[in-house]
Formats: C-alpha cells, sequence, structure tokens
C-alpha cells in the first residue's frame, strides 16, 4: 500500500510563519530563553573554574529552538536528545539546581552525580534524556512514538538530533519505521552548522537536511531555528500532524552555537566574524527583547526585573550544586540492576 | 632518542607508515582538518593531503565497512573510532564482517586494516565515554588487539599493526595522551604478541596494560620501598596474539599471580589469562590467581565515584599485599 502522507517539503526560512502570542507569553518565552542562556554560562564559567568535569556542550546561541518547540506542545508529550541537553531540560520544566548539580558531579544532581553533563533524564517532566552517543536518540525517540501511538493517548515524541547526526545510519532506519508505522514522531534537526569541527558542507552530499525523510513520504520544513515564534508555529503545525495520526514529521531548525563544541575546542573551523555576526544579527533572545522593547509590552524596568530574577535563580542553582556533598561511595552499586518485582 | 608525548607517538607512527607505504590511507570524523579531537593526527592532512588523509561524516558503520572494503582489494586502511565506546555502533564490522573474511573466503579475502580508538576512563566523560572495551575485542577469533601504554610502544605496535595482514584494533588510553617518553630516533617496528617485563621482581607477576602499567609499576615501587616485596610488572601490550612464553616463565619464577585491569570484571582480559594460569601453571603457583579490576558497573561521572571504580595504586598495593599475606 503506497504511503498516503501528502508529500511536503517547504524551505522558508525568510519567510517564517509565526506564532500568535499575547505580551504575557512572549515575555515568558524571553524569560525561558534567558534562563537557559545564563545557566549555560554559568556552567561555562564553572567548568572554567574546575567545578565541573568531563564534557559541557553548551546550547547558548540555539536557546529559541528548544523553546518555541515546548512551547507548542502539551503536558504529556515526551522529549529525548543528544548531549547538548542542558538547554531542554530547563525547557522541559526541570530544576536548574539539579541539572547544575549533576554537572558539578554532586549527590544531590538528577542522577546523582552518575550520569554527568551528557546524561539526566527526568520522568516526571516526560525528558528521556540526554544521550552521549551521536544518533542514539533518534531510534529510542522513534520508540517513545511507538509507546504513544501503542497507548493511543495522543501523545507526541519530540525526537532532537543534529546536523552531523543525521549522517548516522539509525536515522533513515527511524524515518522508514516511523513512517510505515505512523508514529506520532517530530524530528527536529538542530542544524547548528556544524558537527564538531566539521561544517554540514564538509559531511553532507545533500545539504537539505529537511528534505531527507522525502523519501520515506515524511514531511519536512527548514525554519528559522533563531526566531522562537517562527520555531514554535512549525512545532506547533507539526505537532498537530503527527497527533492527529498522519505520522512523523521533520523539521530543520537553522540555529547556531556561539561556543565551541565542548569546552575545549581550538575554533579554527570558522572565523570569529562569523560568530559575531550571527551573535550580532540573529540572537534569538535580542529578537525577542526588541519586539518587547519595540512593541511596547515590556519596558526596560520589567526586563531589567525579569533579569535579576532570572540571574538569582541561576545563583541560586550554582551555590547549590557547589554546597552539595559528592556521592556516597557506596552508589557506585547501586541502580546496576533492578529488584525482580514479586 | 628524544622526549615524545603518547598523543605525538600515534602522528609519528602513521606518518611513519604512510610515508612507507602509500596503500596506507587514513580517515576517521574530524581526523584531518582539526587533526583529532585528543589532537593525535596533528599534521597529517599537510604531510599526505587530503586523497590518503580523510575527514568522515558522523557515520561509524560507513567508516569500518569502507575500511574494510578497500582492505579487501589490499589497501591499508587506518580508521579511527574517536571513543572505543562507539565500537558498539558499528560492532558488525568488528565481529562478523572483518575476522571472518579471510577464513570464510579460503584465505582469499584479506583484512589488513588497523582500527585506532580512544580507550579508558580518567576524564569524567561517564558512561558513554569512558569504558575499557578491550575485552570486547578480546572476545572474537579473528582479531588481533593491542593496547600500548607508552609513546615508543605506541609507534613500534602502529608499525606492526599496520604490516600486519590481519584486522588489528588498536586501543589508544585517553589518559595517556599526555604522557611523556623517550622514543628512538628513526624508523621503529615492534613486534604483536609479545609481552614486556618493565620491573623485573621475585615474589609475584603483576600483569597490566596501558594506563594500569604506571599505576602498577607505582605500586610496584612503593610495595619494594615500604613492604619489601618485589614484584615483576609485565606490560601485556598485546592480548591477541598473546605472548604466554613470557607471562608464564614470569609465573614459573615469581609463583604468584595477579592481573590489574580497567575493564570491567565480568570477562576482563585477566579472566582469561587466570583461566590459562590455572591450566597451564597451576603447579607453579603458590596461591590464587587475584584480579584487581573495575568493579562490574558502568562508569561514574562524578569525580570521588570515577576515582573509586578504576584500579588505583594504593589499591594495588593493599590487594597484593594482603594476598601475599606481607
Ligand atoms: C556515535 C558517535 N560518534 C561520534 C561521537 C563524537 N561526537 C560527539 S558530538 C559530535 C558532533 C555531533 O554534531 P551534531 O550532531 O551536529 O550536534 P551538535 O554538537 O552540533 O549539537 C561527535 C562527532 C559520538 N558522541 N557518538
Ligand atoms: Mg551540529
Amino acid at each position: 500500500m503506497a504511503v498516503a502522507a501528502k508529500r511536503k517539503l517547504k524551505s522558508r526560512p525568510d519567510e517564517p510563519t509565526e506564532a500568535e502570542v499575547s505580551a504575557e507569553k512572549l515575555i515568558d518565552l524571553y524569560r525561558r530563553m534567558l534562563l537557559i542562556r545564563r545557566f549555560e554560562e554559568k556552567a561555562g564559567q564553572m567548568y572554567g573554574m574546575g567545578l565541573i568535569g568531563g564534557f559541557c556542550h553548551l546550547y547558548i546561541g540555539e536557546e529559541a529552538v528548544v523553546t518555541g518547540a515546548m512551547a507548542a506542545v502539551e503536558l504529556g508529550d515526551t522529549v529525548i536528545t543528544a548531549y547538548r541537553d542542558h538547554g531542554h531540560m530547563l525547557a522541559c520544566g526541570m530544576d536548574p539546581k539539579g541539572v547544575m548539580a549533576e554537572l558539578t558531579g554532586r549527590r544531590t544532581g538528577y542522577s546523582k552525580g552518575k550520569g554527568g553533563s551528557m546524561h539526566m533524564f527526568s520522568r516526571e517532566k516526560n525528558f528521556f534524556g540526554g544521550h552521549g552517543i551521536v544518533g542514539a536518540c533518534v531510534p529510542l525517540g522513534t520508540g517513545l512514538g511507538f509507546a504513544h501511538r501503542y497507548r493511543g493517548n495522543s501523545r507526541v515524541s519530540l525526537t532532537f538530533l543534529g546536523d552531523g547526526a543525521m549522517n548516522q545510519g539509525q536515522v533513515y532506519e527511524s524515518f522508514n519505521m516511523a513512517a510505515l508505522w505512523k508514529l506520532p514522531v517530530v524530528y527536529i534537526i538542530e542544524n547548528n552548522r556544524y558537527g564538531m569541527g566539521t561544517s554540514v558542507s564538509r559531511s553532507s552530499a545533500s545539504p537539505n537536511l529537511y528534505g531527507r525523510g522525502e523519501p520515506f513520504g515524511i514531511p519536512g520544513e527548514q525554519i528559522d531555528g533563531m526566531n522562537v515564534l517562527a520555531v514554535m508555529a512549525a512545532v506547533q503545525e507539526a505537532v498537530e500532524h503527527a497527533r492527529s495520526g498522519k505520522g512523523p514529521f521533520i523539521l530543520e531548525m537553522l540555529t547556531y552555537r556561539y561556543r565551541g563544541h565542548s569546552m575545549s575546542d581550538p575554533a579554527k573551523y570558522r572565523s570569529k566574524d562569523e560568530v559575531s555576526r550571527m551573535r550580532q544579527e540573529h540572537d534569538p533572545i535580542d529578537q525577542v527583547r526588541k519586539r518587547l522593547v519595540d512593541g511596547g509590552f515590556a519596558d526596560e524596568n520589567r526586563l531589567k526585573a525579569i533579569d535579576n530574577e532570572v540571574k538569582a535563580q541561576i545563583t541560586e542553582a550554582a551555590d547549590f550544586a557547589q554546597q552539595s556533598l559528592e556521592p556516597d561511595p557506596s552508589e557506585l552499586w547501586t541502580d546496576v540492576y533492578g529488584e525482580v518485582e514479586a | 632518542m628524544a622526549e615524545l608525548t603518547y598523543r605525538d607517538a600515534v602522528a609519528r607512527g602513521i606518518a611513519q607508515e604512510m610515508t612507507r607505504d602509500p596503500d596506507v590511507v587514513f580517515f576517521g570524523e574530524d581526523v584531518a582538518k582539526a587533526g583529532g579531537v585528543f589532537k593525535t593526527t596533528i599534521g597529517l592532512l599537510e604531510q599526505f593531503g587530503p586523497r590518503r588523509v580523510r575527514d568522515t561524516p558522523i557515520s561509524e558503520q560507513a567508516i569500518l565497512g569502507a575500511a574494510m572494503g578497500a582492505a579487501m582489494t589490499g589497501l591499508k586502511p587506518i580508521a579511527e573510532i574517536m571513543f572505543s565506546d562507539f565500537l558498539a555502533v558499528c560492532f558488525d564490522y568488528i565481529a562478523n564482517e572483518f575476522p571472518k573474511a579471510r577464513y570464510m573466503s579460503n584465505g582469499q579475502l584479506k583484512c589488513p586494516l588497523v582500527v585506532r580508538t580512544g580507550n579508558g576512563a580518567g576524564s569524567r566523560f561517564g558512561a558513554q565515554h569512558s569504558q575499557s572495551v578491550e575485552n570486547w575485542a578480546m572476545m572474537i577469533p579473528g582479531l588481533k588487539v593491542v593496547a600500548p601504554s607508552n609513546p615508543a610502544d605506541v609507534i613500534g605496535l602502529m608499525a606492526a599493526a599496520v604490516r600486519d595482514p590481519d584486522p588489528v584494533i588498536f586501543f589508544e588510553h585517553k589518559s595517556l595522551y599526555a604522557a611523556k617518553g623517550e622514543v628512538p630516533d628513526g624508523e621503529i617496528v615492534d613486534r604483536l604478541g609479545t609481552a614486556k617485563i618493565v620491573r623485573p621482581g621475585k615474589d609475584a607477576t603483576v600483569l597490566a596494560l596501558a594506563l594500569m602499567m604506571p599505576r602498577a609499576l607505582e605500586a610496584a615501587e612503593t610495595l619494594a620501598q615500604e613492604h619489601g616485596i618485589e614484584v615483576e610488572v609485565v606490560d601485556v601490550r598485546s592480548l591477541v596474539p598473546l605472548d604466554l612464553a613470557t607471562i608464564l616463565s614470569s609465573v614459573a619464577r615469581t609463583h604468584r599471580l595477579f592481573t590489574v585491569e580497567e575493564n570491567p570484571r565480568l570477562c576482563g582480559w585477566g579472566a582469561e589469562l587466570a583461566s590459562i594460569a590455572a591450566e597451564e601453571a597451576f603447579y607453579d603457583l603458590d596461591g590464587p590467581v587475584v584480579r584487581i579490576t573495575t568493579p562490574h558497573i558502568p562508569l561514574p561521572a562524578a569525580d570521588n565515584l570515577e576515582d573509586l571504580a578504576l584500579p588505583s595504586a594504593p589499591r594495588i598495593v593493599d590487594k597484593i599485599r594482603r594476598s601475599l599475606n606481607a
């Protein structure tokens, strides 16, 4: 039987459809993006001070993607991503204190310090990680979609992946299966132009990542991922498609990471100019700030107050993460295996 | 002689073989333009050009599969899998393709390739980027497996691996990349399947490899200084083939055997050595073989837990001292 889904491919980063939101909602989006930005800045600082070890992949510059996406879903929809995951956790409503404490390897972290920056989870918030293996979260997100469909609960799986991950084979195995079984999965490609030190043009024979589901009949769209309202509108549409039983959807979010891949990145693969141009001309937070001010939705005082509240939240998280104790040595042995239920 | 880091030894080893043999090609993720995530392959692109030194997409299955495809025609690819944990992503080639080609084809197909990979813990990377998986490779008939502990061995064993007619999994230890060592000038070519007695001793044989070597040596020094115990430290270097002559003759002299392993305990490489010793050196042994290993757990990210998980010099000292009742 032929796949019934209507073929639809759209690249429209320059003429975005934006979500219509109230002034309060826009302020809320601003606050959420700012929380991620300040959290990540703090994490970077603490890494520099030796308080965080291992990897630490910052999401600075990409805040609009997960923030816009989470503004478009309903309670109960699930989220999964790779290792650049701090922003996703905050956007899912996880507590910055617990995330920061995981980064510093403390017992109060979401995984008691055993997971680290790349591996955190919250069943309560329907955040399924946090995965260090590039591409691994894509079949997992497909399986989340399978479970939603199986249970008939109208939930949707938001499955985030990078541009680099798009060259992993299991991504296409997942696309095929999700299309075949009409699974409610929205694949959100965070195209920040680089996978480590390799640009998309050096790693991908076909640069239109949003079109890579076409052979399977999966609609795809390319969106300006620096515009939170464009992201929100696109995810709303994609989620609606998936929720109504039409199967998966692919969204390619054009975005940009300002910082290095992880904390030690010689950054020789791109120019300082490129980075500062993105920051100055496309910053997702500045864009919303400008709208708020220009539209008269929030004055400088209100924005200042929000800045201060967010700062206080981050300071509290950082203090908590430094003051918490290291995990107890006995934790080495816990949660390796489960208990057999009687 | 010159002092070189383990990291720089990798590039020198590859360069030595690429210079000698135009059939050697090298590819992996971020290995060319960026010089490797661990800076192990800096300068190779400049020296040998983009035809022979290539960046790949993040596609481990294609990397290893293509390496084998090329190897079947006689090219000698060196492929990098950035972290050894990712061998699991492309394990089909490791387990089903490389090691079986010669056997299934009546010797017509050869697979003279090298997979280099960053193995081991010490950097707080957590459960999916810190594993010691030399035992994964050791368990598959048809693969050769080496794990050097110092810069000179990196070069010599790399040369041996590239020149070997069979697939070799080459485990570099991430926490050794900054370690320095004396390296002879000129070409260095070692032999697979040779262990090295690095510190002679009469009271017990201690087998180790990679990062566990410096720890075993530190423990040996403490045991000698503080407890009057002289252990013989043997760098196993090559798990397949295994230098049983060196290992068993050491046991015949010392009458006790310890292994120091970073891989998790169940089915770690030392389990095989303990089994071999039980069969072949039973009457030489004055006591049970004792394995000092990482426990059978996923690796934690937190500093204190990761430190606790891996065998440390004090833990090695303690275990050996208690076992010898000294
Ligand atoms: C299977 C696998 N291969 C390689 C890596 C190493 N690695 C970690 S992140 C990364 C780049 C991924 O780029 P992309 O998917 O674009 O995500 P981004 O970091 O840009 O968010 C690579 C190669 C890995 N973690 N897993
Ligand atoms: Mg990327």
